[in-house]
């Protein structure tokens, strides 16, 4: 594998005119976080289906865990293992039925697959939710049973399609809990796609930010939030935001301004240094300023500063759809 | 931590599991059957209630035919009832929806056992359909004249033409995911049935009802099953029969078969 657990050239996919992947490549190391962030519509997902064997590309090339995804997708899925969106998954079985039918379909035999069945009801804390019926289980009980079932055959990747999405942020931080164990503990290398900056920034060692389609950004969160500068000043100002661009512009200290609606996302050396000067010029332009804050730059920052929006997504405000009831 | 096999050892054992894949698939099934009483208890009723009211309205006027057991007659029409459209495509639809469908794609499972391993839980529901039945017609006095053997080709006549039909279901299941459109499948057998000799013999249907019972499959289907209750072992009719099943099932699991490869490739 060369150490390589997944390698993309060129991906795309078409569907129709549509251009839902534009040539992402990718390299992700073996036992390494790799965090996929974007809004819906992104692209995230496509990748993840390609990478899966779900779906073929339109063109460009993948290898996860050392085997071609195209030429040899049986392959693929005996070193793979992935939890979708929405923890898909059967209402009409008991978890233990679950990971015994997916052990089954990996050829695992009956003790083998009793024996890693007990070593995951450990490992993702569900053990005593396993003999009821799916249907009874709360959000984020279904989330880690689904993650499980990624488990069960002991494989080399793991795909996670946005774990967290609708579940309510007690239930999120276990998830991201047992995502931690399994990488820390069985080593298992880790591609998980996201909308939540906060869910990419303490999961991941390595974030992709994927927009329209395209790879826009790549590296480590610190390194990304540098890029930005060491410091961030927002203000939120009245009125047209471009004579006050320019002005701040001009600020010694200021490395970049990028204006949004009303808000100024200044980035600068030196925050303490470079606030009042920055007050101190809005104030000249006789510009009314509601808030002027500082703060250390966000994934938002970044995603601002190579998308020109902000992602916008608070993990903390999500409906409660998956409170955890274990 | 891991007990278990890695990968390339699952790999190898992987490489003939094609029966142990229909079986794993199978199993899940019949589980959901047990966990489903909604949709077995109407499944259960219905063909003892038609059983009641056609030998009730019609026996006295059709044992008026020289030689007619109506209650013999009416069985096969019963268990046709019981099984035509049975199946568990349905759960197809329910696992596409709630994305199942593809976790069990991304599992090495061998594509077709995820058609056959239902078709072998559907085979098991048909022997649990056609037992009330078949034990109502031998209360009221029906007994087979081809002896034990014969209830048993009988309910394996019953099981082959289920799993012929099913096939349309599945097909529409695979194709479009939607459960609606799965439902309507059953009304396909509608003229089927109807359009035969589900009430009286072929002779006694007037000419045009006869010449279309002619072209109907199920006619053969129900002479076959008549033959094994009253006639005795006829090679002939169960012939026709078995031919009969066979050109439906031809056509209808070749659909089944084109709709899973549609539903699991990769374009």
């Amino acid at each position: 594998m060369n150490g390589k657990a997944i390698v993309a050239e060129g991906l795309v996919r078409d569907f129709g005119e549509v251009r839902a992947v534009d040539g992402v490549d990718l390299s992700v190391a073996e036992g390494e976080v790799y965090g996929f962030l974007g809004p819906n519509g992104a692209g995230k997902s496509t990748v993840v289906r390609m990478l899966t064997t779900l779906l073929l590309p339109t063109s460009g090339r993948a290898t996860v865990a050392g085997v071609d995804v195209v030429v040899q997708p049986k392959r693929v899925r005996m070193r793979i293992g992935a939890a979708l969106q929405d923890a898909a998954l059967d209402n009409k079985q008991t978890g233990r039925e679950l990971l015994r039918l997916q052990a089954r379909l990996f050829g695992l035999s009956g003790r083998e697959a009793k024996s890693r069945i007990r070593e995951l009801e450990r490992l993702i804390d569900i053990d005593e939710a396993m003999d009821r019926l799916i249907s009874t289980y709360s959000g984020g009980m279904k989330r880690r049973l689904d993650l499980a079932a990624a488990l069960i055959h002991s494989p080399r990747v793991l795909f996670l399609d946005e774990p967290t999405t609708g579940l309510d942020p007690i239930s999120r931080v276990r998830v991201w809990e047992e995502v931690r164990r399994v990488n820390k503990d069985l080593g298992v290398t880790i591609f998980l796609t996201t909308q939540y900056l906060e869910e990419a920034d303490s999961l991941a060692d390595r974030v992709g930010i994927i927009d329209a389609g395209k790879l826009a950004a790549e590296g480590a969160p610190s390194y990304l939030k540098r890029t930005v500068g060491s410091d961030i000043i927002i203000a939120e100002i009245e009125g047209d935001t471009s004579a006050a661009h320019h002005a701040v512009r001009n600020v010694e200290g200021v490395s970049e301004v990028e204006a949004h609606e009303t808000e100024l996302t200044i980035s600068v050396e030196n925050g303490p240094a470079s606030i009042s000067r920055v007050a101190l010029a809005l104030h000249e332009l006789e510009v009314t300023v509601h808030n002027l804050t500082l703060r250390t730059p966000t994934l938002d920052d970044v995603f601002l500063s190579v998308t020109g929006a902000r992602l916008e997504v608070d993990a903390t405000v999500d409906s409660p759809a998956g409170t955890d009831a274990s | 931590m891991s007990s278990t096999a890695g990968p390339p050892a699952l790999e190898r054992k992987r490489r003939l599991a094609f029966f142990s894949d229909v079986a794993a698939v199978g199993g899940r099934a019949l589980r959901s059957i047990r966990r489903d009483p909604e949709a077995v208890i109407p499944a259960l009723v219905i063909p003892v209630f038609f059983f009641v009211v056609n030998v009730g309205a019609l026996q006295d006027f059709a044992e008026g035919i020289p030689g007619l057991d109506y209650k013999a007659f009416q069985l096969p029409v019963a268990i046709i009832f019981a099984v035509t459209g049975m199946s568990r495509a349905l759960v197809v639809v329910s696992d596409i929806q709630s994305g199942y469908f593809d976790r069990l794609a991304i599992t090495p499972v061998n594509r077709l056992s995820l058609l056959l391993g239902l078709m072998v839980a559907d085979l098991s529901m048909v022997v649990l359909l056609t037992l009330p039945v078949l034990v109502l017609a031998f209360v009221v006095g029906v007994r087979f004249e081809t002896g034990f053997l014969g209830i048993l080709a009988f309910i394996g006549i019953a099981g082959a033409w289920a799993i012929a039909y099913s096939g349309f279901a599945y097909a529409i299941a695979f194709r479009t995911g939607n459960q609606a459109a799965v439902n309507t499948s059953f009304l396909l057998f509608f003229p089927f049935l109807f359009l035969t000799t589900v009430f009286l013999p072929k002779e006694a249907l007037t000419d045009w009802m006869s010449t279309m019972a002619g072209y109907n499959p199920v006619t053969y289907l129900l002479e076959a099953l008549r033959s094994l209750v009253s006639g005795g072992w006829d090679s002939g009719a169960l012939a026709r029969g078995l031919g009969s099943i066979g050109g439906v099932g031809a056509l209808s699991l070749t659909l089944a078969l084109l709709a899973l490869r549609g539903r699991v490739s990769r374009g």
